[in-house]
C-alpha cells in the first residue's frame, strides 16, 4: 500500500469527475502543444527554406508576397522582371551568386519552376534516381511532388496554367521525367524543377530574342555583407523590379501572425487554468465527502503531512494524466493538421517530434495541479479528528 | 497500563467530562456507560490522544501522554491504539483488505499481508477481501472495523457505542468479537457505551455522571 495507491483508489472511485478533470487540462494542454509544435516546425521550415537566400528580386509590388511566392512557394507572384535587367544584376559585383526562377505553372498543385542547377544545389539536394535536366522539356521532381504524382524517371506528364493546376492545361507540351530528388525537408520536396527555358517554351516565348524574354524571381546571395545597406536601394529604384529580404519578411510575418499564435496561447494557458481550477473545486468538494475516510487515517495514525501528501498526489495525477492526455492529443491533432496541409501540397507538419519545450507544458500542468491541491491539503492536514469522528 | 487523574475537559464553558481518577491494567476489559452527553465519547477521544485535556494527566504504561506531541502522538496512536468507531466509517474506495492494511500503512509500518489474512480468516471475512465495504452486511462492516483496529496488535483496544442499534443476538456477536480480539493482542478493552444488555459482560465498569 502506498499513498499514490490510495490517491488512485480515490479517483477511481469517482471516474467521471475524474475523467472531466483530466479531460478539461488535457484539451488545455492539447491547444498549448498544437501551438508549439506548429511554430516551431513552421519557423525552422521557413528558416531552411530562406537560408543562404539574401535578397529576393521581382517584379514591384508587395515585398512580402514577392518571398512568399518565390522562397516559400505559398503566394503567386506579382509578376515578371525583364531577362535583362535581371542579368545585369547577377553581373554585379556584390552579388555572388543569383539564382533565375520562372513560374506560371503547375502539375496536379505542384509548381513547375523554371530554374538552373543552383537551384537543388542551394538546398543541398541529392538525386534519388535518374538525373538533373540536359535540355529544355525535361523535369526532375522533388520527393514530396513525385510521391503524391506517383510519377518517376521516364514518366511525362503535362503542366496547367496557374499554380494550383487548375488552369488550362499545356497538352501540347509535355514534359519527361529524368530525375527524382531524395527528401531535404526543404520546399524544393514539393516542386516539379525544369530549365527556365522550358517555362518560356511551354508559353510560346522561346524563339523571342533574350531582351524580350522574362523571368519571375532572382534569388540572390550577396559577396559581401555589406551588400545588405546598399543593393536593395539600388534595386528599388529600378520602376520594374521590388526587392525583398526573406528574413526580414519572415520576421515581419511571424510577428503579424504571432498575434494570433499568442492569443491561441492565452486561451490554451486560460484552459489549463480553468483546468487548475476545475481541480481546486473537485478536490475541495471531495475533502467535503471524505471528512470521515480523512479522519479514519488520522485515528489510524496518520500524521498531518500524509493526509497533505494524499490531496496534493491527487491533483498531481490528475494533472499528470491530463498532461499525458493533452500532449498525446496534440501530438495527434499537429499530426492530423499536418495531412491536411500535405494534400493541400503546403508544407506538412509532423506529430511525430518532441519539442524540449514540451517539458514546461508537462511542468505547467503539473505547477497547476499542485497549486490547486495546496489548500485542499492543509484543510485535510487541519481537520478536527474527534469532532469530525463524533459527529457521524 | 493507563491511568487518568483530575481530568476535566471543557467544550468552550460546558464541562465535557470531569474525572477523578481512573485507572486500567494490562489485559483488562473495561465498560465505561453513562447516559447520553455523559462523556463517554470525550473519554475514549481523551485516551486515544484524539483530544487533549483541558487539565490532568494521563498516563499510558508508565509514560505522560502529554510528552508526545504531532507526528510523534499519530504514530504512538497508530500503533498502541485500536479504534472501533460507533460508524465504523471503513474507507468507501478500498477494499476490505485494504482497509486492513491501511492500518498499518498510517501507522507507518510495513504491510503485513499475513497478519490481514490471518484476521479475514478469523473474523469469516476471507470471501469478502476485495469487496468494497458498501457491499457488506452491517455484521460483516462491523467485524471489519474490528479487524482494522486490531491490525496492529494494539495494547488498548477502545469501542464506542459498538452495539447500538443491533438487535440482541449481534450484540452478543459484536462484545464477543471485541472481547475475543482484545484477549488475543492482550489489549486493555474499553468499551463506551450507554447498552445496559452489556453491563452484565463486564466486572469492570466506570460511570460517567456529568
Amino acid at each position: 500500500m502506498t499513498l499514490a495507491g490510495i490517491s488512485f483508489a480515490y479517483l477511481r472511485a469517482r471516474p467521471l469527475a475524474a475523467a472531466l478533470n483530466v479531460l478539461l487540462l488535457a484539451l488545455g494542454v492539447a491547444t498549448v502543444a498544437v501551438l508549439l509544435l506548429a511554430s516551431r516546425q513552421i519557423e525552422s521550415r521557413m528558416l531552411s527554406d530562406a537560408k543562404g537566400i539574401d535578397l529576393v528580386v521581382g517584379a514591384k509590388g508587395s515585398p512580402m508576397q514577392l518571398v512568399l511566392s518565390a522562397v516559400f512557394h505559398i503566394d503567386v507572384p506579382a509578376g515578371n522582371i525583364p531577362l535583362p535587367e535581371a542579368r545585369h544584376l547577377s553581373a554585379h559585383r556584390a552579388v555572388k551568386k543569383a539564382i533565375p526562377m520562372a513560374l506560371g505553372d503547375s502539375y496536379k498543385g505542384h509548381r513547375i519552376v523554371g530554374t538552373n542547377h543552383d537551384y537543388p544545389g542551394h538546398y543541398g539536394a541529392r538525386l534519388a534516381a535518374g538525373g538533373l535536366w540536359e535540355k529544355p522539356m525535361q523535369a526532375v521532381l522533388g520527393a514530396e511532388a513525385a510521391r503524391a504524382t506517383g510519377l518517376g524517371v521516364g514518366a511525362s506528364f503535362t503542366g496547367a496554367h496557374g499554380m494550383g493546376g487548375e488552369g488550362e492545361a499545356h497538352d501540347d507540351a509535355p514534359y519527361e521525367v529524368v530525375g527524382v530528388l531524395a527528401p531535404t525537408g526543404t520546399v524544393i520536396d514539393r516542386l516539379v524543377l525544369t530549365d527556365v527555358k522550358s517555362v518560356w517554351a511551354v508559353h510560346g516565348t522561346e524563339g523571342e530574342k533574350d531582351e524580350d524574354q522574362e523571368i519571375t524571381a532572382l534569388l540572390i546571395r550577396y559577396a559581401t555583407p555589406l551588400a545588405a545597406a546598399t543593393m536593395p536601394r539600388q534595386v528599388n529604384a529600378n520602376p520594374h523590379l521590388q526587392a525583398a529580404s526573406p528574413a526580414y519578411e519572415s520576421a515581419r510575418l511571424f510577428r503579424m501572425i504571432g498575434v494570433g499564435i499568442e492569443v491561441l496561447h492565452a486561451f490554451g494557458v486560460v484552459l489549463m487554468l480553468a483546468a487548475g481550477l476545475s481541480v481546486f473545486i473537485a478536490l475541495t468538494n471531495a475533502l467535503e465527502e471524505r471528512r470521515y475516510d480523512l479522519a479514519v487515517m488520522r485515528m489510524l495514525g496518520a500524521g498531518r503531512g500524509k493526509l497533505f501528501g494524499l490531496l496534493v498526489l491527487e491533483g498531481l495525477m490528475l494533472s499528470l494524466l491530463g498532461a499525458a492526455l493533452g500532449l498525446a492529443l496534440g501530438h495527434a491533432a499537429t499530426g492530423l493538421i499536418g495531412g491536411l496541409l500535405a494534400a493541400q501540397n503546403q508544407a506538412p507538419l509532423t506529430g511525430l517530434l518532441w519539442l524540449s519545450e514540451e517539458w514546461w507544458i508537462v511542468g505547467g500542468a503539473l505547477a497547476v495541479g499542485l497549486i490547486a491541491a495546496l489548500l485542499p491539503g492543509l484543510r485535510a492536514s487541519r481537520k478536527d479528528v474527534a469532532g469530525v469522528l463524533a459527529e457521524g | 497500563m493507563l491511568r487518568l487523574s483530575g481530568i476535566r475537559h471543557l467544550y468552550g464553558a460546558r464541562v465535557a467530562l470531569a474525572l477523578e481518577r481512573f485507572e486500567a491494567g494490562a489485559g483488562e476489559h473495561w465498560l465505561v456507560h453513562g447516559a447520553s452527553g455523559s462523556g463517554k465519547t470525550t473519554f475514549l477521544n481523551l485516551v486515544a490522544g484524539l483530544l487533549t485535556p483541558s487539565e490532568g494527566k494521563i498516563e499510558v504504561g508508565g509514560e505522560p501522554l502529554a510528552k508526545l506531541k504531532g507526528s510523534a502522538l499519530d504514530r504512538w496512536r497508530g500503533r498502541n491504539v485500536g479504534i472501533v468507531p460507533q460508524k465504523l466509517h471503513l474507507v468507501r474506495s478500498l477494499s476490505v483488505l485494504q482497509n486492513l492494511l491501511l492500518a498499518s500503512y498510517m501507522a507507518g509500518l510495513p504491510s503485513n499481508h499475513a497478519r490481514a489474512a490471518e484476521l479475514l480468516e478469523k473474523l469469516s471475512l476471507k470471501e469478502k477481501a476485495a469487496a468494497k465495504p458498501h457491499e457488506l452486511s452491517h455484521g460483516q462492516a462491523q467485524r471489519v472495523a474490528v479487524a482494522r483496529a486490531v491490525m496492529n496488535r494494539p495494547k488498548l483496544l477502545l469501542a464506542d457505542e459498538p452495539t447500538s442499534n443491533l438487535d440482541d443476538a449481534n450484540s452478543v456477536q459484536a462484545l464477543d468479537l471485541l472481547q475475543n480480539q482484545a484477549q488475543e493482542c492482550g489489549a486493555t478493552l474499553i468499551v463506551a457505551t450507554h447498552d445496559q444488555r452489556a453491563r452484565a459482560r463486564f466486572e469492570k465498569r466506570l460511570e460517567l455522571i456529568t
